[in-house]
């Protein structure tokens, strides 16, 4: 237990240099602009009509106050800070006075239920696949697997997504591709409803597992070959011990351990993926909202979708991490 | 040099069509420099005509000819995919080799920086550096702020391998022998880590074609230099897909595929010299 205190406490320090170093890249970005945010929001208030230059010097003034720029440098940072701390980046612009964290709460879960059930078959169907094709060579339909999702493997999410777009909503129209349920169900835990999120959910999970399950397949093929010459696994093969038995208990195992810190490794790119995916099929979720902020020149928006994306991913690569020592004893022991 | 990618091409099958379809696209990018239209010009030629002799990949709504249009877009795609790859190549392998080399508390520092660049989804980053560059936003900054952002995974192998290399025995005879530093990097590790550098160096040309393909596509990049990126985002913004101008579409889309799958085809078949068990298992099934 002792070892593992240790082990999660260093977790715990490698999450909060991510948190603090991912907000501070934040930080940096959004005060190196040569673009004054608050003259371009005014810019784009008083563009219609006119308004009195008093009006227009209280407007920016609160405008300096809402994006928290006022004041030093250090003062601003600070500002910045205890604002994630406290999770208030005040009103959004675009949908006003509704607050940005109230937009970013009712977009969240279904970010949160995409990626989850997206990544999660993907990891498992490619590394199910992956540790047939490993070990059974000289299977046809896995070799062909193999080739079909390693071929896929290398496009963007972007192109899988519009693809599968013009696909189901051009040429094949028999699936929705806009939006995350049917506009006239009613919201709530009936069947109709759940039914309808389902549908809406089929062309995103399926483009981004497609892209996904290429990157664990090759990696657990490429694993599982290398442990089938080890000599365990020939003395339990002489040993008579049956093939499937082999395979999932003496070989997978084994190979799960680096596939599950691939896993924590790669989120950050799969929810990029997941970001894009929902802007494609106009999913309700952070993505579809961070585009549509920028679009409508939503600086506070923009801001805390930024800096909540960067805290909730680094939070499931924790979990993963402190979950991890279940999968590997080595992790325990040492 | 020459022979080592001749023998590749004739013995390694990724090698060989990554190379084609490479060769392919860059064939077709050199093509920008006859084209008879300039890439900024619109309305030089009929809008929205179909494939034809007279225009082979078709027209544009905005009077652009596809074919040559495509010409300079996958020349500014793989430029940009290019300029990222080589300026994060300089972080990386700074990173990578200093860290493996020198190891303990210097590669325990550098590897905690190194994973939460790894960790940080950087797409909201781009975004936001977008949003606050808005019209000062062009593609030599983008490349830049990639750079910047997207080294960190490659840093890592390079480091792998550079820890590998220095506990070797041959390094150590390299040393007793009475080899210098620079020598012994240079003479005896290199050749071990050139593919890897070659694998990561293709990687970071599909990451970062395909992040700014997606920039792009949303209009969030400069949208007057024709890349793939934005011939799509000029087709959406004509909806050519529900006007049926499927072509304007059609061909980014294909050859911007056929490059990804080019390099990563490339980039895999590097895997042999990296793991030298998979040529093992290759010569295996050769002879079996």
């Amino acid at each position: 237990m002792n070892a593992y205190a240790v082990y999660a406490g260093k977790r715990l320090l490698q999450f909060a240099l991510v948190v603090f170093i991912g907000i501070n890249l934040a930080f940096v970005i959004t005060h190196s602009t040569p673009i004054d945010p608050v003259e371009q929001t005014v810019a784009t208030a008083t563009a219609f009509g006119s308004t009195s230059p008093e009006a227009v010097e209280m407007m920016r003034q609160s405008l300096r106050e809402l994006y928290g720029l006022e004041g030093s440098a250090w003062g601003q940072y600070v500002v910045f800070w205890k604002r994630i701390v406290v999770g208030d980046f005040g009103p959004s612009l675009s949908a006003f006075p509704t607050p940005v964290s109230v937009l970013i709460n009712r977009a969240l879960p279904w970010t949160i239920g995409l990626l989850t059930i997206s990544t999660l078959l993907a990891w498992i169907l490619g590394n199910v696949l992956g540790g047939l094709a490993g070990y059974y060579r000289d299977s046809r339909i896995l070799r062909i697997a193999g080739i079909v999702t390693m071929g896929i493997h290398p496009i963007p999410y972007y192109i899988v997504a519009f693809v599968f777009l013009i696909v189901f909503g051009y040429l094949w129209p028999v699936l929705p591709i806009s939006g995350g349920s049917q506009m006239n169900v009613q919201w709530g835990w009936n069947p109709t409803f759940i039914l309808s999120v389902l549908r809406h959910s089929i062309l995103p999970i399926t483009s981004l597992v497609l892209v996904g399950i290429g990157g664990w397949f090759m990696g657990m093929r490429s694993l599982v070959s290398n442990i089938v010459t080890e000599d365990y696994v020939a003395y339990a093969e002489l040993a008579g011990v049956n093939r499937r038995r082999i395979l999932g208990a003496y070989v997978m195992r084994n190979a799960l351990v680096p596939q599950v810190t691939g896993l924590a490794m790669s989120l950050g790119s799969i929810f990029n993926g997941a970001i894009i995916t929902e802007q494609v099929f106009g999913y309700p979720g952070i993505g579809t909202l961070l585009i549509s902020a920028v679009h409508t020149g939503d600086y506070s928006l923009v801001i805390g979708i930024a800096s909540v994306s960067i805290i909730a991913v680094s939070v499931c690569v924790l979990l993963i991490d402190l979950l991890y020592p279940l999968l590997d004893p080595r992790v325990k022991a040492s | 040099m020459l022979t080592t990618a001749r023998d590749l091409f004739r013995y390694n099958r990724e090698f060989r069509v990554g190379t084609l379809l490479t060769g392919f696209i860059v064939a077709f990018a050199a093509l920008s420099l006859v084209s008879p239209y300039p890439p900024q010009d619109t309305f030089v030629v009929p809008p929205d005509v179909s494939p034809s002799l007279a225009h082979w990949f078709g027209t544009t709504s905005r009077g652009q000819d596809v074919f040559w249009q495509l010409t300079f877009a996958i020349r500014n795609t793989m430029l940009f995919g290019f300029a990222v790859a080589i300026l994060s190549r300089l972080i990386s392998i700074t990173i990578g080799m200093w860290s493996g080399y020198k190891g303990g508390f210097v590669d325990r520092v550098l590897m905690s920086i190194n994973d939460t660049f790894i960790v940080i989804p950087l797409f909201p980053l781009l975004v936001l550096f977008y949003f606050v560059m808005r019209d000062k936003m062009s593609w030599p900054l983008l490349a830049l702020a990639m750079a910047c952002l997207g080294w960190s995974y490659d840093a890592r192998l390079i480091r792998s391998v550079a820890m590998s290399l220095k506990s070797r025995e041959f390094t150590q005879q390299s040393v007793f022998s009475g080899m210098r530093t620079s020598e012994i990097v240079l003479q005896e590790h290199l050749p071990y880590v050139l593919p890897i550098v070659f694998y990561t160096t293709m990687n970071n040309m599909n990451w970062s074609i395909g992040l700014e393909v997606t920039l792009s596509v949303l209009g969030f990049t400069n949208i007057d230099t024709p890349t793939i990126g934005v011939m799509i985002y000029w087709a959406n913004q004509h909806t050519a897909m529900v006007a049926g101008i499927w072509w304007w579409i059609f061909f980014p889309v294909l050859f911007v595929v056929i490059l990804f799958i080019g390099l990563f085809l490339l980039a895999i078949s590097m895997n042999e010299y990296i793991d030298p068990r998979s040529r093992l298992a290759r010569m295996g099934r050769m002879s079996g």
